[in-house]
């Protein structure tokens, strides 16, 4: 094996990094998306189709542009916000222009599957838009929330793994440089089953945070 | 207490205009409990939702205890929402939280302390009989208590009016009864006006003070439950009646009717109040000369009044038969002939 125990090591911390951080920035922009697209569409909340149209279109294209070419496309941005296009803080933003479209698109799935008596409901009390948004429909969609934020993190670990391709580090970089470029067949044995664990540890623990959630 | 005037509601659907409510003009008066019935797309839900404010008129004034809605503002309106508790047909309670943070949920959006939210979530619970559910979540109750919770979560805020969109009609017959009298006890114990829209006349009968018929977006019929049950006008709200109260000739005795020949006649009487109560039959058949055959009848109690109505051959002269009715007239009771097309 050409890498030792501690390079593996100081990947997966690269990749736990890159993931956690584009995470919480992505569910910044993702969440207020999410809940415009609901809140903006014809006959809810705040129909506003201006808004709504805007932010659809928006999300669509960058949905629509596979993660390897968003990533180089956005160099510039990223060397505006980070300083530079290589590393693992650089690969966090692309991460999160690819994943914050994506967290929209999940909340407002999840919200729109609140059952519409609920809003009836808050609105014959009284209860305000912002209201209606964090005292009904969040609490009511949270378990499903909870999955979709599930899937979302499962994406950008492989997400991150494709930015380690391009200089981003942590485990795809290992994989890349060690595991296929040099025929380290074990390297790649080794990072391949360190993101099934990851992937596979990451569905269990949101599967059992959202049936807590639903079954206090 | 609510009032309508000349109402309407026109909804676009396809480029083209329905009119929901097409000019209601109705009163409903503090402290009664006013249902309004009618088939489903009659027009009867808009009408509830238009009280708040889940709807909005098209043209036409609602106004709420004094207040002209279509001339407050949102915040206003979100004022008077809170004077005004609504059940629904669903339910509509949240499921991911707990009995006791549903029922406190207006209180909690009203910015109530929290001491307090308990003492009257607590009190509000054991009102509807559920206290023992408090910490229960609303997908471990029985529809039945959940309507029970939604009552609850309505009257958190005290409010002087309730709304009940189709409240029973997701429930069987003994819990519709059982919810039916928790209403009945409200009204009774707080004095809220009850606003209750359903397409069951069972519900009207057992709990409602005056009933209005909706059709096709107008009141086609308005009164006390008594005078619409025991004399309704039009055919609609003749057929609701026949709903719960079988009034109609049964086949085979129209069948006896038409066969009729010569001398015997028959006769629909309704009886209403004490008259209910007198052996006037047993009296017509002593003092004249005629005989009587009771073919058809049943007593129902309206509003604690009961109202009967018989199907009644006479037979005799021609003469005797007329003072008898003559005779009947004179109590407090309505008889008429009945052919044998007539119902």
């Amino acid at each position: 094996m050409l890498v030792n125990q501690e390079k593996i090591i100081e990947a997966l911390i690269e990749t736990i990094q890159m993931v956690a951080f584009s995470l919480l920035f992505s569910a910044v922009i993702g969440l207020p998306l999410g809940i415009l697209l609901v809140a903006t569409r014809k006959g809810h909340l705040l129909e506003n189709l201006v808004v709504f149209n805007v932010i659809n279109s928006i999300i669509n294209i960058f949905r629509s542009v596979p993660f390897i070419i968003l990533m180089v496309a956005i160099i510039p941005i990223t060397r505006l916000i980070v300083g530079t296009s290589i590393g693992t803080a650089a690969a966090v933003v692309p991460l999160v222009f690819y994943a914050g479209p994506y967290i929209a698109r999940l909340i407002e799935n999840s919200l729109l599957e609140v059952d519409p008596g609920v809003i009836e409901a808050a609105e014959a009390m009284g209860a305000t838009p912002g209201q209606i948004i964090f005292k009904f429909l969040i609490p009511e969609a949270l378990s499903s929330l909870v999955l979709g934020f599930t899937i979302a993190t499962i994406g950008l670990v492989g997400a991150s793994a494709m930015a380690g391709a391009v200089g981003g580090g942590g485990l795809g970089d290992l994989a890349i440089t060690y595991g296929y470029q040099r025929f380290d067949t074990t390297v790649m044995l080794i990072t391949v089953a360190i993101l099934v664990v990851m992937v596979q540890g990451l569905q269990s623990f949101g599967n059992i945070l959202s049936k807590k959630i639903r079954r206090r | 207490m609510i009032e309508f005037q000349n109402l309407k509601k026109v909804y676009e659907s396809g480029g083209q205009q329905v009119a929901a409510l097409n000019g209601i003009d109705l009163k409903i008066n503090k402290g009664e409990i006013f249902g309004v019935i009618g088939f489903s797309g009659a027009g009867k839900s808009s009408l509830i939702r238009c009280v708040n404010w889940l709807e909005k008129p098209t043209s036409g004034k609602v106004i709420v205890s004094g207040h002209d809605l279509t001339a407050l503002s949102v915040k206003e309106i979100r004022e008077v929402k809170r004077n005004i508790g609504m059940v629904f047909q669903h339910f509509n309670l949240l499921n991911s939280k707990t009995v006791f943070a549903n029922v406190a949920m207006p209180l909690t959006l009203a910015k109530v302390p929290k001491d307090e939210i308990k003492k009257r979530v607590h009190e509000l619970l054991e009102f509807v009989g559920l206290e023992d559910k408090a910490n229960s979540y609303p997908d471990q109750l029985s529809g039945g208590q959940k309507q029970r919770i939604g009552i609850a979560r309505a009257l958190a805020t005290q409010p002087s009016i309730l709304l009940c969109d189709e409240a029973t009609s997701a429930l069987d017959p003994q819990t519709t009864s059982s919810i039916l009298q928790l209403l009945k006890k409200i009204n009774k114990e707080y004095n809220i006006t009850i606003l209750i829209i359903t397409h069951e006349m069972s519900v009207i009968r057992e709990i409602c003070d005056r009933v209005a018929v909706i059709e096709a977006g107008k009141i086609i019929e308005e009164g006390t439950v008594f005078n619409v049950f025991s004399s309704p006008k039009t055919q609609t709200a003749k057929n609701f009646v026949s709903t719960v109260m079988n009034d109609q000739i049964p086949d085979s005795i129209k069948e006896v009717i038409e066969k009729q020949e010569g001398l015997q006649k028959i006769f629909r009487i309704n009886f209403v109040g004490s008259s209910a109560g007198q052996p006037l039959l047993s009296q017509v058949a002593k003092k004249f000369n005629i005989d009587f055959n009771v073919l058809f009848g049943n007593i129902t109690e309206l509003q604690g009044t009961p109202f009967g109505n018989l199907i009644v051959e006479f037979q005799g002269p021609d003469s005797e038969i007329r003072r008898a009715i003559q005779f009947i007239s004179q109590e407090k009771v309505s008889i008429r002939e009945v052919t044998s097309r007539a119902s």
